[in-house]
């Protein structure tokens, strides 16, 4: 039954096998006017129904509604996201010298093992996978001794400075009490045994973040404060990929500022500890550390900012903003203007190559946390590129308004998109390159466009200067290759 | 180092397992779904469940990887799961339209005890499966056995939910496919025809997971079994399940609801178990085999002869899955090589039982665990002990493979850094004879490293 009566006017459906719904739109059931949607993409394209509010197309001729976010996805998507565990997880553990068990059946152990580059310049424990491997007895009768046996075996095994028991689904189920056996355990072994209430129903990824947060607070508090500079920051929400707190500390170091702690970049637990003694919280991946710095300012009145270190504007941005804080110290100022001024004189020329080439070029954007998505935009237009699609799994209100703000007319904005969408809007937009994580790469590649990872599995530092001219010759690399001659492109043929 | 805390003195563990060597059931369901036309898996547990599995099978195949999720929340934990899945069904077939979505548990479904038989009937008087089209089920929960329980509980759920005898026989045969990459799965399909047998080869994950690069994104590539194979494999003359763990159980089931006799084999690695699995396709369809088979077979054998000096005494570690460790040995014992230590963490009282009948008689001094703490950690151990020449087993052996400083062939899943697994076959003589070569090639760049100046050889 294939006529085409049943596919929409986009061209680009037809291609996929995708099905567009025709007539009323309804959420949750309900009919919804159509004029409330007037300027959102569901007009041209297909949209799994119920997720008409969380796809958006510029057009600032007409007043468009809020694109709703912060949502659960609908059972049934073939959603991009994950859950609450993975959401603890990514940010606990480039904690290297702590010990990550987690408590449950073998998945989430197994999954989750050293699939991170989260790289460590001293210990690596956080690249070994630790499972209480919770069996069918277990959940009937409970895994609290189970869990309390495995970690007095893996403290004397391992003699980790802090460990880290994260709690699956079905420990949230079965009731254990996770809390009084890591007391207890804390009790006898005498290192902190923190709890991490991920429970992967619990909510979306971003509640694991707040869970990994709070893990954090309990640490944060109980080092010592002493010989810590007045110039001082910690760095939030940089988790080491690939080197790059490296590259962000040597920045700051230059300019005279000490790095107390990184979190979690690199990570260690004495750092953890003594976190409260900076002036000066510096967070980047807003979604996952905002929490954590708004609850230092209130705890230990510490401000923070919000930065990224993407892009040569940003990057460039993020140092000047941390300066502005030490006006009594106008040579931390001076000292970063010098920074970005010899880092941009290198960097700019080098970038022209890949300008010529790109200019012209589209790309569709769809990460984790709306906040890269910013500075992507923004690097991307440095080196020529326009962005058609920009999307998000976890972006909140605010995250969105602001995409709106920055984009250009037409481009497609998304909140938990899903393969067929992600596919058709790469298609009929024409994009050249898909910036996203390990799912959206091989869609890519069949669909015959450039690819660059700007998630878990970067192989290569894109944060700081040297980060914006990596991350322009991968993009150039892979956009430019001559592999697309023979592979039959956008849907299209050769 | 990164296993610089491993210890060389083994200590009982009580509840502790340290780098798995397994992983839960709902991804071997998946995977099995996936070989079937026109399906979607659905993930009937946690977003999380699902987002994992789908990108543990991405990195494996480097191929999109399609599943749907229940999407659980807390609602849903408390009062059950049905809800969710019967709007997950709705929303499936109306905007992704597979043929069939094969439904499977995790451990938060199967714990607040949602009936997937139960669900999946309701979805059916409810009128939510479209004319046509199909919802299948299979329990899976990831607090009993492995992704090889997962896969087989899955498999059986085609046989019991599709198969169907009309009482005529066909002139068919069905072989139920053990937890093997598309390769393997294609390369059984070319035996059988050049066998000049029909059969119906299930799951079938060939020209899913190794799908050509044509410009678009297909979300139901053209191959896996389809539903009116499975339909028939009730009418089928016999079955041949490759696999005690992986594929009997189907095979199992097949008898049961359809009287299909079957006979177990070993997936065909290596010499000895591919020549089973040639002789038992010849008896039961009373077909000889032909001069290419037994060509191939030669070629096999010639290279085992000419190569068996560099072969002998080599000491072997390996860690995997049952169905595939079991015929690994045996072809390393025909190769005159020593399996010294063996690890696989999927329980089982069956595979324990045939693995250490093959030791005993062959190889009584290995060391051979599986089930709990059966781990890369107790291997690493071992191998601090008794250290041995070669490593066989998935991506995960590389961390061990370096810190010993000794060779490492990749085998089995996941492989998470190198290509080739799903594109050149593993089993039959042919892919025994890759296998061979990788094994020689492993043991001989490491020889022609290590080589002093004056022992470097040209020819070897």
């Amino acid at each position: 039954m294939m006529n085409d009566e049943k596919w929409c006017t986009c061209g680009a459906c037809k291609t996929i096998g995708f099905q567009p719904r025709r007539g009323s739109i309804r959420v949750k059931g309900e009919e919804i006017p159509q004029q409330y949607f007037k300027g959102m993409a569901m007009e041209q394209i297909g949209i799994l129904e119920g997720r008409e509010r969380q796809v958006l197309e510029k057009n600032s001729d007409v007043a468009q509604a809020d694109i709703a976010c912060d949502t659960s996805s609908l059972s049934g998507s073939v959603s991009q996201r994950a859950c609450v565990f993975c959401g603890s997880r990514v940010v606990l553990y480039p904690v290297a010298d702590a010990i990550h068990l987690v408590h449950g059946p073998i998945g989430c152990a197994a999954y989750t093992w050293d699939i991170r580059g989260a790289v460590s310049s001293g210990p690596e424990l956080h690249r070994l996978s630790f499972s209480t491997d919770l069996q069918e007895m277990d959940v009937i009768y409970g895994g609290e001794k189970k869990l309390y046996k495995s970690l007095i075996e893996l403290i004397e095994q391992y003699k980790p400075k802090a460990a880290f028991i994260y709690s699956t689904c079905i420990v949230g189920l079965i009731g254990d009490d996770i809390e009084a056996v890591c007391k207890k355990v804390a009790r006898e072994t005498g290192i902190p045994v923190l709890p991490v209430h991920s429970e992967g129903f619990k909510g979306t990824k971003k509640d694991g973040y707040k869970a990994a947060c709070h893990a954090l607070m309990k640490l944060i508090g109980t080092g010592s404060t002493e010989d810590i500079s007045k110039y001082s920051i910690n760095i939030l929400g940089e988790f080491n990929l690939a080197g790059e707190a490296w590259i962000i500390r040597q920045y700051y170091e230059k300019m005279g500022i000490e790095v107390v702690a990184t979190l979690t970049g690199d990570g260690r637990i004495d750092a953890v500890r003594r976190a409260h003694g900076a002036t000066l919280n510096v967070v980047q991946c807003s979604g996952s550390m905002t929490w954590l710095a708004k609850e230092m300012e209130e705890k230990y009145g510490i401000p923070y900012i919000r930065v990224s270190y993407f892009g040569i504007e940003d990057m460039s941005k993020s140092l000047y903003d941390v300066a502005v804080k030490f006006p009594d110290r106008p040579d931390i100022m001076e000292a970063a203007k010098q920074i970005v001024s010899e880092e941009v004189k290198t960097l700019y020329p080098s970038l022209q190559k890949f300008k010529k080439a790109l200019t012209g070029k589209k790309a569709a954007i769809y990460v984790g946390g709306a906040f890269k998505t910013f500075s992507l935009i923004k690097a991307l237009r440095s080196i020529g590129m326009s962005v058609v699609l920009a999307g998000s799994q976890t972006g909140n209100q605010d995250d969105y308004a602001r995409l709106k703000e920055m984009c250009d007319e037409g481009t497609v904005i998304v909140d938990d998109s899903n393969p067929v969408e992600l596919s058709k809007f790469i298609l009929e937009k024409g994009a050249d390159l898909l910036i996203g994580g390990v799912k959206e790469r091989p869609i890519a590649f069949k669909l015959g466009i450039g690819f660059c990872d700007h998630n878990h599995e970067r192989k290569i530092p894109l944060a700081g200067f040297i980060g914006m001219y990596n991350f322009a010759l991968e993009v150039y690399q892979s956009v430019m290759s001559p592999v697309w001659q023979f592979a039959p492109r956008k849907g299209g043929s050769l | 180092m990164l296993l610089r805390h491993t210890s060389k003195e083994v200590k009982v563990r009580e509840g502790l397992t340290i780098n798995p060597a397994k992983t839960c059931q709902p991804i071997g369901a998946m995977y099995a779904a996936l070989g079937i036309h026109g399906c979607l898996p659905h993930s009937h547990g946690s977003q999380g469940c699902c987002s994992y599995h789908r990108s543990t099978l991405t990195r494996h195949y480097k191929e999109p990887v399609m599943a749907a999720t229940s999407s659980f929340t807390e609602g849903a934990s408390v009062f059950g799961g049905q809800a969710n899945l019967l709007a997950a069904i709705d929303t499936i077939f109306a905007v992704y339209e597979p043929d069939i979505i094969a439904v499977h548990s995790t451990c938060l479904s199967e714990t607040i005890g949602d009936d997937l038989q139960q669900m999946t009937k309701k979805a059916k008087d409810d009128g939510k499966i479209p004319e046509g089209k199909y919802v299948i089920y299979a329990s899976t929960p990831s607090f009993i056995g492995s992704h090889v329980t997962g896969y087989a509980n899955m498999v059986t759920g085609m046989a019991t939910q599709f198969a169907e005898s009309t009482g005529v026989k066909k002139s068919q045969f069905n072989i139920i496919a053990g937890w093997m990459e598309p390769s393997d799965m294609r390369e059984i399909k070319r035996l059988a025809k050049v066998m000049g047998i029909n059969i119906v080869l299930f799951p079938d994950t060939s020209d899913v997971l190794d799908a050509p690069q044509t410009g678009k994104h297909v979300f139901y590539p053209k191959g896996g079994t389809t539903v009116d194979e499975l339909k028939s494999s009730g009418d089928s003359i016999a079955s041949l399940a490759l696999g005690s763990v992986s594929a009997e159980p189907a095979a199992i089931a097949l008898e049961k609801k359809c009287k299909v006799p079957f006979e177990t084999l070993d997936i065909p690695i290596g010499l000895s178990a591919t020549d089973r699995f040639i002789m038992a396709i010849s008896k039961v369809a009373r077909v000889s085999v032909p001069e290419e088979v037994t060509t191939d077979r030669g070629r096999l054998v010639d290279v085992m002869c000419d190569m068996e000096q560099y072969l002998h005494g080599k000491r072997v570690a390996l860690f995997g899955d049952p169905d595939q460790l079991l015929p690994l040995t045996e072809f390393l014992l025909d190769l005159n090589m020593k399996p010294v230590h063996i690890v696989s963490g999927t329980p089982g009282q069956r595979f324990e039982k045939q693995m250490r009948q093959l030791l005993d008689e062959r190889s009584p001094a290995t060391n051979f665990k599986s089930g709990l703490q059966a781990d890369m950690f107790l291997l690493h151990q071992w191998m601090k002990n008794e250290p041995v020449d070669l490593l066989i087993g998935n991506t995960y052996g590389k961390y061990m493979a370096r810190d010993e400083d000794i060779p490492f062939i990749r085998f089995g899943f996941p492989i998470l850094d190198r290509i080739g697994h799903s594109y050149f076959p593993n089993i039959g003589y042919g892919g025994s004879l890759r296998l061979l070569e990788k094994i020689l090639n492993a043991i001989m760049d490491r020889q022609d490293r290590d080589a002093l100046e004056e022992k470097f050889e040209l020819v070897m």
